[in-house]
């Protein structure tokens, strides 16, 4: 691991200001960041702890929804009344992600920062047009069964592997951006980015910004959510193909759809025409299959990762039946 | 706060208590709190496996609740509690999961042991369903390679239960 240069700040404003010195990177649960480091992948001349500053605080929002702090750590907000009651598939996602001692470590902003499983991203010795640009993508012809078929670039197809995320994007969730420049919000669904020409660019996180919390908006009277994720082997392990559901029923129909999808796309994945398909229909399995192949509409499979294109769709289809079950009764 | 940043970036100084016993260390601040504890502090009861937070092997309590001590550096812990296997007997007892993974036959080799005590006696405060298949859930971050997942599963409700009775 290289040298570095450790910064225990006693406010945020303060790591903001430690965070813009040259070659600075945040720790936070260390979960991914000590992970890397000793990989060499992440190589920080300066590291701002983020531990022990507060951004700890689980609270209620004016609009009666709730308030993660970016340093409340992932079990924590999985256990929490308010999420296991309101927000349930982030509660169900965040549970299947990893083990009981990472979710003890790992924060919120951690988690939304996580960074791809790629086996060449994490190998210095291979090239990476994520880690060194320009470098070039051996996964397009190489390992990629864990990989994406969404919104995937010829520079770059790695998965984002994050299961809260998806969850996040399905609740219509806010992040909360500080920096010296003044406190800016983004809509989740927004903050990260596809590869493109760019894979190194990852979100819409500039330079010295800091993520202070991810609010929820209030959760609609009688919504109904799930997170489903298939993968390997039936715990601590990285999805294959996830979908985080959410919707609310008015005489029999669907209404205020969210579809988000996990472990088959470069970021986290919006489904959001598939979502508008459901909108005011009554749940029906032909619709929950049409719904499934709108979303997978221009995926591309490669020979190791082509499964996952009717994987996720089955995996959509089954989310859906199991949201809208006591309808069919 | 005791760490302070210098131009040279290392070394450092933590104070972390340990097992009840107060550390004061200058340590390389590349130090993860596992090296920490096994070379800094001479307690090699907590064992390295992986190294990344994949096998559960390194598993200790920071103020109270179970985490892979490999993937912290051990400079983001100053002023705070840890307890590792050499920290849960008492007075000479052991500690009921211990006692119970010792009648229960909870190990072969033994390399992955204290992970799996250390993760089990968290388990006891935590939210967990009654099942042998909630257990195993719980436990899932703790990779045995001798494969006595069944004895460590009935090791883990056998000292539930006894705690409970």
């Amino acid at each position: 691991m290289k040298l570095f240069e450790l910064r225990r700040p006693a406010d945020p404003l303060e790591a903001i200001r430690d965070v813009l010195s040259p070659g600075a990177r945040f720790i936070a649960g260390g979960t991914t960041m000590v992970d890397l480091m000793r990989l060499d992948v992440e190589r920080p001349d300066v590291l701002v702890d983020l531990n022990h500053l507060g951004l700890t605080d689980i609270e209620r929002t004016a609009d009666g929804g709730v308030r993660l702090g970016a340093m409340t750590r992932n079990a924590d907000v999985a256990h929490h009344p308010w999420i296991v009651a309101e927000y349930p598939v982030l509660s169900q996602a965040l549970l299947s992600g990893a083990s009981a001692q990472l979710r003890n470590a790992a924060t919120t902003g951690g988690n939304v920062l996580q960074r791809t499983r790629c086996i060449y991203f994490r190998d210095v010795h291979a090239a990476c047009n994520k880690r060194i640009p320009g470098s070039g993508c051996p996964a397009l012809d190489g390992y990629h069964r864990n990989l994406a078929v969404l919104g995937t670039s010829a520079n770059c197809i790695a998965t984002n592997p994050s299961d809260m995320n998806v969850a996040l994007i399905s609740l219509d969730a806010i992040v909360s951006l500080r920096s010296s420049e003044g406190d800016r919000d983004v809509a989740f669904a927004e903050f990260h980015r596809e590869p493109g020409d760019t894979p190194e660019c990852e979100t819409v996180l500039r330079p010295g910004e800091l993520i202070a919390a991810i609010s929820l908006p209030v959760a609609r009277p009688h919504a109904r959510s799930y997170y489903l994720k298939l993968r390997d082997r039936a715990s601590y392990e990285f999805a294959l193909a996830s979908t985080a559901v959410v919707m609310s029923f008015e005489d029999g129909t669907m209404r205020d759809v969210r579809l988000a999808l996990g472990g088959v796309a470069t970021r986290p994945w919006p489904a959001a025409q598939a979502a508008r398909l459901l909108e005011g229909r009554s749940p029906e399995p032909k619709l929950f299959r049409d719904a499934a192949e709108l979303a997978l509409l221009g995926a591309i499979g490669r020979p190791e990762n082509r499964f996952k294109i009717e994987l996720v769709k089955r995996c959509i289809v089954s989310a859906l039946a199991h949201v809208t079950l006591a309808e069919f009764l | 706060m005791t760490v302070s940043p210098s131009p040279s970036a290392s070394p450092l100084t933590v104070s972390i208590t340990v097992n009840d016993a107060a550390y004061r260390k200058t340590i390389d601040v590349r130090t993860s709190l596992l090296d920490f504890l096994r070379e800094t502090l001479g307690l090699t009861g907590t064992k390295k496996g992986c190294d990344h937070g994949q096998c559960g092997a390194c598993t200790v309590h920071v103020n109270g609740r179970r985490i892979n001590s490999c993937l912290q550096l051990a400079a983001m812990h100053d002023g705070d509690d840890i307890t590792t296997v050499e920290g849960l007997a008492r007075d000479g007892l052991l500690h009921p999961v211990q006692a119970a993974f010792l009648q229960r036959d909870g190990f072969q080799c033994g390399y992955c042991t204290p992970g799996q005590i250390m993760s089990a006696v968290a388990l006891l405060s935590e939210p967990c369903g009654s099942g042998d298949a909630d257990v195993a859930e719980a436990m899932s971050g703790n990779i045995c390679r001798c494969g006595a997942y069944e004895n460590i599963v009935a090791a883990i409700q056998d000292a539930r239960h006894k705690l409970d009775a």
